[in-house]
């Protein structure tokens, strides 16, 4: 390997997922901490951890600069930017490119093209992908006119949004008026970018999302699917890999136009391709791609025995693929559970505080915890409340189940709420059991 | 400390060359309050500080004991504005709340750090050149 030291730009769990990779492949680590974070999990199996800046996220992991200045200044020769805040950055990647230091994701450029929501339609298109009826639409009046050709309800999405931010849903035409307005200013003050496309709204359905690998030879493989359809407000509590109840020509037809997308787009690295599949009829339409580990990957190391956050390195160091599409091969049923510090029973309020006690259980064959948090950590106010995820697998998906449930009901944490009751509840429901499950299933489950 | 015309069409000069759109210098013997392209005869204070001047160091910070000079940002920590040029402050040098005292690079942006504190200079805490951490000491004072 010709990669010596990787800067780490992220904090809590993923960071400790990137230091055990680092150490698996016998490379240096170097995290990059706000001050709330300098004596976090992370910081301490570093090698070294420098200060970037102060706790707000805007001061310290949201600019570019001072993660590759730090990275710079402490001989790394590569940047890893976890998930969420840079990750999906192009200024970091190019800023990175342009100090000679490897960015462990895509360029620049597939950054942009992806998070360019009418131009990956684009690229999803030439590539053969179905998508969601839609169009682009400057105004309200081209909008009315695609609802009523296609019937409402339809979505209203900024063309520069993305993981369920800046969409809007209107059910008929009064709606869709008074929206229109506010989804351009929304889209104008939230993502710079007024531009906005409308489309056919799938009611029922499962999110499935195709991890791909792709290498600097043009190598492109996929790791299978995911199913994360149990959702709040667009953010993931539960996914789970295979996806279950999937008829497997589906399940082949979404990883084979996972790999077209990947290549089309010239892809590099790790990175998702998100799907939406009816739960009615099986049919599924291309969404969005992410230029990133996602949060969910261990379900997918689970069930291929594959270290992905060891083959984005890997991947960044210039070397191809350490497997091909054939040697891949996929066992038992894994699902993850994202632990996270809200108050359930206050709306979701965000929990921090210090934690007098957190305990996993240790006995459990087949369970896998990945976690910043133990006996004393803080968790800060001012960064999104995952505090661990819980991974079980197994045989089968019951048996996957099971083993997280009794993660949950074993856990031991005291110093703030967390959502484990609800977690555990999820498991228990017979809907979840025999796949009842869409995007909206736990909304509409907890009224 | 006297000011001569040639300082202060010097001074006008520097302004004219930077995108400042005001300077305050003030000392014990004299105050220059210079606002470019003022249209009132008097101007006003600017209500909200120019939080995005880069060119201050009115976020560096000095510890509860008023004993250090810490590093506002993390960057490449200079002691001159030029290799070779002498140090803007040395040990034994007295400052002002407003001397500039380093400077911190990041990315090529020069960022100029004040002292924040008036005092004299007893250690120098951080190695010309290398990269300083947020909130690092860089500069021990004996406060005035």
């Amino acid at each position: 390997m010709a990669l010596t030291r990787v800067f780490i730009a992220n904090r809590g769990e993923i960071a400790v997922r990137i230091v055990r990779a680092c150490r698996e492949l016998g490379l240096e680590c170097v995290v990059g901490a706000s001050q709330i974070d300098m004596d976090g999990l992370a910081a301490e199996l570093a090698d070294r951890v420098v200060c970037i800046g102060p706790a707000p996220a805007g001061e310290s992991y949201l600019r570019p600069e001072l993660v590759v200045q730090a990275a710079l200044g402490t001989g790394c020769d590569a940047i890893h930017p976890g998930y969420g805040f840079l990750a999906e950055n192009p200024r970091l990647s190019a800023l990175a490119r342009e100090n000679g230091i490897r960015f462990v994701g895509p360029p620049s450029e597939v950054i942009e093209l992806a998070g360019d929501k009418l131009r990956a339609r684009e690229v999803a298109l030439e590539a053969g992908l179905p998508l969601v009826p839609g169009r682009e639409v400057a105004t309200l009046a081209a909008a009315e006119e695609f609802a009523s050709e296609s019937g409402y309800p339809v979505l209203l999405k900024a063309a520069g949004g993305g993981g369920g931010r800046g969409i809007k849903l209107a059910h008929g035409d009064e709606e869709l008026r008074s929206l229109f307005g506010i989804a351009v200013a929304e889209a104008r003050s939230a993502f710079g970018d007024e531009r906005l496309y409308v489309e056919r709204y799938v009611a029922d359905a499962r999110h499935v999302e195709v991890q791909v690998a792709a290498d600097e030879q043009g190598g492109v493989v996929h790791l299978g699917e995911r199913d994360c359809s149990v959702q709040r407000r667009y953010q993931k509590l539960i996914e789970e890999a295979p996806a279950p109840f999937l008829p497997e020509r589906t399940r082949d037809a979404l990883t084979a136009a996972g790999v077209a997308f990947a290549r089309a787009i010239g892809y590099r690295n790790l990175g998702t391709v998100e799907f939406i599949v009816d739960a009615a009829g099986g049919e599924f339409f291309f969404l969005e791609m992410n230029c990133r580990i996602q949060v969910e990957h261990p379900v997918t190391e689970a069930v291929t025995g594959r270290d992905l956050v060891a083959e984005q390195l890997r991947i960044a160091d210039g070397q191809p693929l350490s497997f091909t599409q054939d040697e891949l091969s996929f066992e038992g049923h894994a699902v993850e559970c994202r632990l996270t510090a809200e108050d359930v029973s206050r709306g979701f309020a965000p929990s921090p505080g210090r934690l007098t006690r957190f305990a996993v259980p240790e006995d459990i064959e087949g369970l896998r915890v990945d976690t910043h948090c133990r006996d004393g950590a803080l968790i800060p106010p001012h960064y999104d409340s995952l505090m661990a995820k819980l991974i079980g697998h197994g045989a089968g998906r019951d048996e996957a189940i099971e083993i997280v449930h009794e993660a949950l009901e074993r856990l031991e944490v005291e110093g703030v709420e967390t959502n484990a009751g609800l977690l555990a509840a999820v498991l228990d429901h017979p809907d979840f059991a025999h796949g009842r499950i869409t995007t909206h299933w736990l909304e509409e489950a907890m009224v | 400390m006297a000011l001569s015309d040639e300082d202060v069409r010097e001074v006008l000069r520097l302004i004219d060359e930077s995108d400042l759109a005001e300077l305050l210098i003030e000392t014990d013997s004299f105050k220059l309050h210079v606002v470019r392209g003022a249209s009132s005869q008097f101007p006003v204070p600017s209500s909200q500080p120019e939080t995005n001047e880069p060119v201050n160091g009115e976020r560096s910070t000095v510890n509860g004991h008023g004993a250090t000079i810490d590093a506002p940002m993390l960057g490449t920590f200079y002691r001159a504005e030029a290799p070779g040029a002498a140090p803007f402050v040395d040990v034994g040098a007295r400052v002002e709340p407003d001397t500039t005292v380093c400077l911190i690079e990041v990315m090529k942006m020069m960022n100029s750090i004040s002292a924040g504190v008036a005092g004299t200079i007893v250690e120098v805490c951080a190695d010309n050149a290398a990269l300083v951490e947020f909130g690092q000491p860089l500069f021990r004072v004996e406060p005035a």
